[in-house]
């Protein structure tokens, strides 16, 4: 499902459209201020008639990997589908509340979703390289946004490629279809392709389910390494990825969001029996 | 696989508990060979120190093993965090109640040793704390482990009162100053095993409510 979907980048993208001022909050669990990427207050979603999400309320943390968890058909994808309004290219689909970022609310009508989609990246489940050569895949986004030409173009691939530790495998291979890289790297191409448009916010639903451990293990020191210059959110069955990765973690159960907080703390002493009951493998 | 952790830690819980059941039997055995100079009791639980110690080996190496093979986490990670550190404890405690079985080994060839008011009472505090810190342990009673805390104190004054009653004893009798030093080194070993109760009592409100309270109570 998710591979049909096409991506338009506009060019000279008018991004004033977004007051850029972020909330600075007071972080609940460390007491230290910390400043909110996304707000996300009363969030609801429907598939048709359907009701899955239930006044989901969050705060998604600057340059920090908030880390979603819970059994599946728990509203996961769902609910980090709505940060980039990716669910509006589905028919009967639809999302009610706020998600706000800069002091905007994303979900508004009159938030371009192109422009949005710029600004918060996403990284699919399975790897999803355009079927196009490497230095394309990467080159694509930028031709279309920056107008690069050139050696301008391909320092930026280039930069991009060692950004996500794929240059030394790559470079010799630029020109050979992005679809003919092992699972990891296509992954890993993936993300380049997602960060070369220098997105705000990273979307990763579940990243590393299709990729072999050591792959994976890469995936997770690269969002580690892209932590510092964007905010990450991701969806992951791995919990031990979870506990490893993340900043904060949020566990989802049924549409709703039991418990949202550090991860250390959520790992180690969780409040709800709910989160300590799954987190255990002693659910249902 | 959560199955099988679970089955571990069933496991790992009998374990410790048994040896808690060792652990204090031990130090029954050495209060009773103190009180009535029985020198064959005091022998065995010099003999048996050496199969605690194996059995701490055992239920670290459980520990281990949990934690490379399963990753725990919440209760499951605190519980195994907790065994670690009380099978520790406890073993220590055993090597104490074996300590003091050699100073009863010593003491029973003397004449005429009169155990003072004060290490009796430090004795049979040191048995009830070590009892209820294993109570809160199976119960999971931080109500308990928190009384267990507090009566630390009360143990440490009385040693300190055993310390100026030795002192007086030695400055007037020197004929027993090996004596009374040996009865000083048994109230000193039970204040360390009253101290590592404490250390468990203050593991078990860590295992319950995931804070750390040691130095702070």
């Amino acid at each position: 499902m998710n591979e049909t979907i096409s991506i338009k980048i506009k060019q000279n993208p008018d991004r004033s459209l977004f007051n850029r001022d972020e909330e600075s909050v007071v972080n609940s669990s460390g007491g230290n201020h910390s400043t909110v990427k996304l707000a996300v207050r009363n969030l609801n979603f429907f598939y048709g008639e359907h009701q899955v999400l239930f006044d989901n309320n969050i705060d998604i943390h600057q340059k920090q990997i908030t880390a979603i968890i819970g059994p599946s058909g728990c509203g996961k994808s769902t609910h980090i589908r709505t940060y980039n309004r990716i669910y509006e290219l589905y028919r009967n689909q639809r999302a009610e509340g706020e998600i706000r970022m800069g002091g905007q609310n994303i979900l508004a009508p009159t938030v371009d979703s192109t422009l949005l989609r710029q600004r918060i990246g996403m990284i699919f489940q399975k790897p999803s390289p355009f079927p196009m050569s490497v230095f394309d895949n990467i080159a694509y986004g930028l031709r279309i946004n920056t107008n690069g030409r050139g050696s301008e173009l391909a320092g930026c691939v280039e930069e991009t490629l060692q950004r996500v530790a794929l240059w030394d495998e790559v470079k010799d291979k630029l020109w050979e279809p992005g679809t003919d890289l092992s699972g990891g790297q296509q992954q890993r191409l993936c993300i380049a392709r997602a960060i070369a448009i220098k997105p705000e916010v990273l979307l990763m639903d579940e990243p590393c389910s299709a990729i072999d451990p050591i792959a994976s293990a890469k995936i997770e020191e690269l969002m580690l390494d892209l932590k510092s210059h964007y905010t990450i959110v991701i969806v992951t069955h791995n919990m031990q990825q979870a506990a490893r990765v993340s900043d904060y973690t949020a566990f989802f159960y049924q549409g709703h969001i039991i418990e949202f907080g550090d991860t250390k703390q959520l790992f180690t002493n969780p409040q709800h029996q709910q989160t300590e009951d799954y987190i255990t493998g002693r659910f249902g | 696989m959560e199955v099988h952790l679970h089955r571990e830690i069933d496991r790992l819980k009998r374990r410790v508990l048994s040896l808690g059941a060792e652990v204090e039997n031990a130090l029954g055995k050495s209060v009773k060979a103190l009180k009535k100079w029985d020198i064959e009791l005091a022998r065995s639980v010099v003999k048996y120190d050496s199969e605690i110690d194996r059995i701490e080996v055992e239920i670290e190496e459980e520990c281990l093993k949990i934690l490379a093979l399963h990753q725990p986490v919440a209760i499951d990670l605190r519980f195994t965090i907790t065994v670690l550190k009380i099978n520790n404890d406890l073993e220590r405690v055993a090597d104490l109640a074996a300590n003091m079985a050699e100073r009863v080994l010593y003491l029973s060839g003397r004449q005429n040793i009169q155990i003072p008011e004060k290490l009796t009472t430090i004795v049979s505090m040191a048995q009830s704390m070590l009892k209820r810190s294993l109570d809160a342990l199976v119960n999971l009673n931080t109500d308990l482990a928190r009384e267990v805390i507090n009566d630390d104190d009360i143990i440490d004054d009385l040693h300190t009162q055993m310390y100026d009653y030795v002192q007086e004893k030695i400055k007037k009798e020197s004929a027993t100053v090996d004596c009374q030093i040996n009865l000083l080194s048994v109230s000193r070993y039970l204040e360390r095993i009253s101290d590592l109760v404490t250390n468990i009592a203050e593991d078990v409100i860590y295992m319950v409510e995931g804070e750390i309270v040691r130095h702070r109570m």
